[in-house]
């Protein structure tokens, strides 16, 4: 036995005689003798693999999709079949979307307006005879094209995955999916939310700074229910054999249910005692591990909490399909165990590198804010994975998805291309584009050009860094002849608008740079300040980088938002009159935002300024950057609210006012971050020779 | 054990669907198959030692042909065709693998045997060559043990790479007599070529119970996600033919189909497009009148053009990987190797290793349906992507595809990462080719993130004797409002720090820390006594700064977190004449580094200094008392790739950056050195990490036509 031990694969003397695994030109003309053709077997296919084996390309009919696009229906509310709470956000998420539609002709999916979301038949939000309602729908076509969404199904004893109803050949959009139940690239794994999750917005997570190492009180908690019989009791009621009492706190009580004294056991009466000594979300706050085990079902609302908390969850739910799997890679922001390896668990992640519990904390946090803080990002989330199932080659990489700014705010359809957006170059290793477009909105009604318009065209061609200046005329006059605009080194195009404020950030064709000057006809600029404030964007490619700022603050007395343009300490908003941002920008704004938000903008003056800013930092968390800017004369000085300031003046100021505010309440939060700086050329007003200056001009 | 074939017929048909109609009787005979089997490997656990001594494994050269024999009763147990519900928690006894502190796998090969059956008749070809290149790399390998108790995976060695070669019954009667069977249980199995005529399953035939299944040619319905592994079919061609790689960009051809034999349907599809699209679409297929001599399989022709193969995959961007019979096809391997961008027509089909490979960066997947819009979709992806991608497949070649080891390591490294989740390889090293990975940096702090002010931050003064310095130092930081803590880094030691009594008294906690060594390093420890994420390092003689710079610098610094935000900014130059860097001090326009003589940084870069620092420039930093700021720079800039924000105007500083040097003047050895620095560091860290930017941040209000009295920050650029 001593010699078998040592040994390893032999190398054969007649290895160089071995033959190959398959005949060479075998292998190269791999023939389908098959008795049906390609097309016979698809059609095949479509009746085999139905129903539980369904796959996109059985189940689903792409051709509903080709014609409007991805547009979803949601079935008309029935007035005496109540929704629970959850299913009503789920319904107002969708019908605030970009992809609603209310016509079922131009639909590629639909959604029952049946509440799915309990499925168990105990619970009071259980609706019955759903197979009778359904068959009654002349949409319902064998569930085709159907999303279902469902957060609970079976009940005590094995809570299976059955919903009680025969959803066919529809879409399941299920929390705490079985791997066995779940046809892959078929279905979606959601998250189990709560009943108050917020409908938008939501809150943020909870790292608040980055530590190293991870200054957490404890390493690896749990808190919850220990099941003495039935099924999920066996992972739940070891628990408490990892609990140390210093940096590892396993608490459980056998209280639940109303007969839980009959099944008790000898520990339960201590455990209760101990589990009342900790608070849950003392625990959350100030650990870096949390286990989250499978409960009687497999997913739990403390995966999300977890999440949130920037408590690293510590997965212990056998054969359960992550939330958005097919989308989101768990490994970078969760410890997937196993049930079995429980006792294995804390040494393992001791061994855990402090950067690497770090990166997981970042990555909780990146991941909670962008796919599950509320119940628009969860349906959107669900939605846009069908819909990039749909068009594969125009669909986002692994890596977009689990990248900031996340797979919801990367539009496939714009570009697949990580190097096409703002968010990408350090990961890349490249840089943005060394040119810009300038991009000057002309709005006066005069029909000639302006003298501040004709300087405007002068300084900025004069960048070394413009590849052309595109002018967008949203007047009611045609422009001008080209004989009369100045001659310039740079092309000079003319784009006639179609007269709306939101206009101005329309993803035009002709804009192939990355970088966009966004210009008013009265914007006051300077070659210098040009190239400074490029050299600046170049630095800061994924925020607005420009010259006069607004800043918003929140009134106490109205109860609301405001914001000032007055000098201030601080700047939230850069104003688009002067401002350099990537021309992604142009194609969230006309793409990412609903309808309805371009309409209010069109309605009011100046709100698309700060409807621009509120997208920007909404998707980059960070502040936008001013950059310095000569002394201006009396009049181009941003407008000032002064007591003297005319009926007009005012109005167009509490349009703004309201305009914010109703941006707020359609992002659900405050998205605006307030800076301190501004960046100047090095040497800026230093005391030294104009000469050595490369900005000289900025100084006058 | 007890219900697994009941759970197969209720879960309806799982690995091969025309198996359904003979179910019952079939799983009948099979369930008592099974139970002779159990008795059966149970006795052979009392003898499998006395067979494997058998033969003389201890001299090297050996045949294949020499192996033991063993001998096949026709009614030995057949084990059960696998249960399509089977994943890694039902299916694999994860207990044999263990905790271990190298998270690494440990992987047993059985011996070679020659397998016959009743009547002498050998059962399969003994071993090919691919398959014993594949087992030679994981004997090679780390995950290799040769101890079968301590075994957490079971490679047979019966080779099933094509089913074809196979008699199916005999070759699982084989396995089902291997010593640690177990129903398959942590057995893994390699098969490329699954199926047979006509229909051609997608997963091999071969009865195999719980064996994990390296396949290739996988269909959605037969892979079971998380616990096969979907590898490639090897194409020998690989080994064979050296294309060296070209680089990417536009090529002759826009499309190209190279496969042989295609199915008429959609043979007819490529020649529409070719109509449609004229001589940017090559359609090639077999030769029908070569020489003799010359190999089929090296030579495709169009009309009476012949082209080499592989080599002419080299002349298209895309190239087309059309389903034959089986899904999974060995062009593939071809194709990523040429550096095309594959264009994979076979719908349902599990890509190789999609477990761990982002496909949609190297390939673009069409549906059978679409291929009449192939043409559009493929022109609709921008060049730069199309670059990207051609990169990206020839990467996949080189990585996962090119030999049978590279196919082996990285299915044994897919199940490795199940097993130890919390050291598995990650995305980026599984999908960024070394250009990227070299080019590309990854912040360690991502997250968009602007720290609560409330926090405030530490001062670090390293100090060695200006006693009197340093208390001027330790005052005036004091009144900067966010200031938390002060900790002094006593670096004498041959002196005790002044009695408590004697230190300035102040707002915060002072403590200091004594050093067991003179050395620069010890200004950037780590040390538990900092408990902000924000640390300002100052020297012991910037006096000039005031308090608004600092705070205001602070302030500058939660925007920034992941930056180096100083005051005197410095600048490196390439120097033409030499060919070298060079430091500069002078008042410059351009900023590329800050003089951590006063600059704030977030803790986490002195963990980085103290324990990440490449090569040994902590030591020569300490050896020459000097640039443990750049080093710094450099090491904050690497990881980051981003730039330092220099804050407020110039003042004059006393030659800041010769305070460890006591004595010395800003002078040219000072200026040599310091160049010196930079280059070193430059080589160590193989680039040039440092960023040069033109700007720097003043308050918003920076002398601004504006009350004083209003501005946060008035008293900054006072000199």
């Amino acid at each position: 036995r001593k010699a078998d031990a040592q040994r390893n694969w032999p190398r054969w003397m007649d290895r160089p005689l071995l033959k190959n695994f398959a005949d060479p030109e075998e292998l190269q003309r791999d023939g389908d003798p098959s008795p049906l053709s390609p097309r016979e077997r698809r059609a095949a296919w479509l009746s085999i693999y139905k129903n539980s084996r369904c796959r996109m390309e059985t189940c689903f009919d792409f051709s509903r999709c080709k014609k409007n696009g991805f547009k979803v229906f949601t079935y008309p509310r029935e007035r005496d079949q109540p929704i629970s709470e959850s299913y009503g956000k789920i319904l107002t998420s969708i019908e605030r979307s970009r992809y609603y539609t209310p016509d079922p002709e131009a639909a590629c999916l639909f959604i029952l307006s049946i509440d799915t979301l309990d499925r168990d038949h105990l619970s009071a939000q259980y609706v019955r005879n759903v197979d009778e309602k359904i068959r009654g729908f002349p949409l319902w076509n064998g569930g085709r094209n159907h999303l279902i969404f469902n957060l609970y199904s079976g009940t005590w004893p094995n809570y299976t995955e059955d919903l009680g109803f025969d959803i066919g050949q529809a879409i399941l959009a299920k929390a705490s999916f079985d791997t066995e139940s779940f046809r892959p690239g078929f279905d979606i794994s959601i998250p189990l939310f709560p009943r108050d999750h917020p409908q938008r917005g939501g809150e943020r997570g909870w790292l608040y700074q980055d530590s190293i190492p991870p200054k957490k009180k404890y390493l690896l908690v749990f808190k919850g229910k220990r099941y003495l019989t039935g099924i999920g009791s066996g992972t739940r009621n070891a628990l408490h054999h990892i609990h140390n009492g210093k940096d590892i706190i396993s608490l459980t009580t056998c209280k639940h249910g109303k007969d839980w004294e009959k099944h008790k056991d000898t520990r339960c009466d201590k455990d209760n005692v101990d589990y009342e000594k900790f608070d849950y979300q003392e625990l959350l706050r100030n650990s870096t591990f949390c286990i989250v085990p499978r409960g009687r079902r497999l997913g739990s609302f403390r995966f999300l909490e977890a999440l949130q908390a920037a408590c690293i969850p510590v997965l212990l739910s056998d054969g359960w399909e992550l939330p958005f799997a097919e989308a989101i890679d768990w490994g970078k922001a969760a410890v997937v165990g196993s049930e079995r390896l429980l006792l294995q668990i804390p040494s393992a992640i001791r061994c855990i590198h402090p950067e690497r519990v770090l990166a997981f904390q970042q990555q909780t946090q990146f991941l909670w804010d962008a796919y599950f803080s509320s119940v628009d990002k969860i349906v959107h989330t669900t939605l846009e994975i069908i819909k990039d199932r749909l068009a594969r080659h125009r669909s986002r990489s692994r890596f977009l998805w689990n990248t900031l700014p996340g797979g919801l705010l990367v539009l496939p359809d714009f570009s697949t291309h990580p190097g096409d957006f703002p968010f990408y170059y350090l990961q890349q290793g490249s840089s943005p584009s060394e040119k810009f477009t300038a991009f000057i909105r002309v709005v006066s009604q005069a029909g000639s050009l302006s003298q501040p318009i004709l300087r405007l065209i002068q300084a900025v061609s004069g960048s070394q860094y413009c590849a052309q200046i595109l002018v967008l005329w949203s007047c009611e006059k045609p422009p001008p002849p080209s004989g009369k605009w100045p001659q310039t080194t740079v092309p000079l195009t003319i784009i006639q608008g179609r007269r709306k404020l939101s206009d101005r950030f329309f993803p035009y064709t002709a804009i192939q740079t990355d970088a966009v000057l966004s210009l008013d006809e009265h914007t006051s600029l300077s070659t210098s300040e040009v190239d400074f404030a490029f050299v600046v964007w170049r630095s800061f490619p994924e925020r607005i980088v420009g010259f006069p700022t607004q800043s918003h603050f929140w009134d106490p007395e109205q109860g609301r938002w405001g914001y000032t343009s007055q000098w201030t300490n601080e700047l939230s908003i850069v104003l688009t009159t002067a401002a350099f941002y990537h021309r992604y920008y142009h194609s969230l704004f006309t793409e990412y935002l609903p309808a309805g938000l371009r309409e209010l903008v069109d309605g009011l003056a100046a709100c698309e300024d700060i409807l621009m800013n509120v997208l920007v930092t909404a998707v980059t968390k960070l502040p936008p950057i001013k950059v310095t800017q000569r002394k201006q004369h009396k009049d181009t000085v941003p407008q000032q609210v002064k007591g003297t300031a005319g009926a007009a003046d005012s109005r167009h100021f509490s349009q703004q006012q309201d305009c914010l505010n109703q941006l707020v309440d359609w992002f659900g939060y405050m998205p605006l971050v307030s800076s301190q700086l501004r960046l100047d050329p090095v040497l800026f007003k230093d005391q030294v020779s104009v000469l050595r200056k490369k900005y000289p001009r900025l100084e006058k | 054990i007890m219900c697994a074939s009941a759970k197969y017929n209720t879960r309806g048909p799982a690995l091969i669907p025309r198996m359904k109609t003979k179910h019952r009787i079939y799983y009948i005979t099979l369930f008592s198959i099974v139970l002779l089997g159990l008795i059966a490997t149970g006795m052979f656990q009392f003898w499998p030692h006395s067979i494997e001594s058998s033969s003389d494994w201890t001299v090297e050269k050996r045949s294949v042909h020499d192996v033991p024999v063993v001998k096949l009763p026709a009614d030995s147990p057949i084990p059960e065709r696998g249960d399509l519900s089977c994943r890694m928690h039902t299916c694999f006894d994860v207990y044999r693998c263990g905790f271990n502190p190298k998270n690494k796998i440990k992987v047993y090969i059985y011996s070679l045997k020659k397998y016959v059956d009743e009547y002498g008749t050998s059962v399969s070809n003994t071993i090919s060559r691919e398959y014993n290149e594949l087992l030679t790399a994981i004997s090679d390998s780390e995950f290799y043990t040769d101890d079968v108790n301590r075994a957490c995976l079971f490679v047979p060695s019966i080779d099933v790479l094509n089913q074809n070669v196979l008699r199916i019954k005999e070759t699982a009667q084989a396995l089902a007599q291997l010593s640690r069977w177990d129903r398959g249980t942590n057995h893994l199995l390699f098969n490329m070529l699954p199926g047979g005529p006509p229909d051609y399953n997608t997963a091999l035939d071969v009865p195999r119970d719980r064996a994990l299944l390296a396949g290739g040619g996988f269909s959605t319905w037969t892979y079971r996600q998380g616990y096969d592994v979907s590898i490639p079919v090897y194409s020998p061609l690989s080994g064979e033919v050296d294309l060296p790689e070209r680089g990417p960009g536009p090529r002759r051809y826009f499309l190209l189909s190279s496969q042989m034999a295609l199915h008429p349907e959609y043979q007819s599809e490529l020649e529409a497009l070719q109509a449609e699209n004229g001589e940017s679409v090559l359609i090639l297929d077999k030769c029908t009148n070569l020489s003799d001599g010359v190999p089929a399989v090296r030579k495709r022709c169009y009309k009476n053009q012949v082209f080499d193969y592989p080599q002419v995959l080299q002349e298209s961007m895309f190239c087309v990987v059309l389903r034959g019979a089986r899904l999974g096809q060995a062009v593939l391997s071809d194709v990523l190797q040429a550096g095309c961008v594959p264009v994979i027509i076979a719908d349902s089909y599990i890509l190789p290793f999609s477990e761990v490979l982002d496909w949609k960066r190297a390939s673009v997947v069409i549906p059978e349906e679409k291929m009449p819009e192939m043409y559009s979709i493929l022109q609709s992806i921008p060049q730069r992507q199309i670059e990207e991608m051609q990169r990206q497949a020839r990467w996949f070649w080189e990585a996962y595809f090119r030999s049978m080891k590279a196919i082996a390591l990285a299915t044994l490294q897919i199940i490795n990462d199940r097993i130890y989740p919390y050291a598995a390889i990650s995305y980026e090293e599984w999908n960024d080719p070394p250009a990227v990975k070299w080019s590309s940096v990854s912040n360690p702090l991502f997250l968009p993130l602007i720290p609560p002010q409330s926090q405030g931050f530490t001062a670090i003064v390293l100090t060695y004797d200006r006693v009197e310095s340093l208390f001027r130092v330790i005052t005036e930081v004091s009144k900067v409002p966010s200031l938390s803590k002060l900790l002094v880094v006593w670096n004498n030691q041959n002196k005790n720090p002044p009695e408590d009594s004697l230190w300035p008294k102040i707002r915060v906690p002072l403590k200091v820390v004594r050093t067991a060594e003179n050395k620069l390093s010890n200004r950037f420890f780590p040390y538990d006594e900092i408990e902000t994420e924000a640390v300002l390092a100052i020297d012991d003689d910037i006096i000039m700064l005031t308090s608004d710079e600092l705070q205001f610098g602070y302030e500058v610094w939660r925007e920034f977190p992941d930056r180096l935000v100083g005051y005197p900014g410095r600048l490196h130059l390439w120097d033409h004449e030499m060919s070298k860097w060079k430091y500069e001090s002078e008042w410059t326009n351009e900023v590329s580094m800050v003089l951590t003589g006063a600059a704030f940084y977030h803790k986490y870069f002195n963990y980085l200094y103290t324990y990440k620092m490449p090569g040994d420039i902590k030591n020569w930093v300490d050896a020459h008392m000097n640039c443990e700021d750049i080093a710094m720079n450099f090491l904050v800039a690497n990881v980051t790739g981003k730039s330092v924000i220099k804050v407020t105007p110039r003042k004059k500083f006393k030659c800041p950056e010769c305070t460890a040097i006591d004595g010395l003047s800003l002078d040219q050895t000072h200026m040599v050195e310091r160049s010196e620095c930079i280059n070193k560091f430059a080589s160590v860290f193989g680039t040039m990490p440092l960023k040069v930017v033109e700007h720097r941040a003043d308050p918003v209000l920076y002398k601004d036509d504006f009350p004083e009295k209003l501005k946060s920050f008035p008293n900054i650029g006072s000199l």
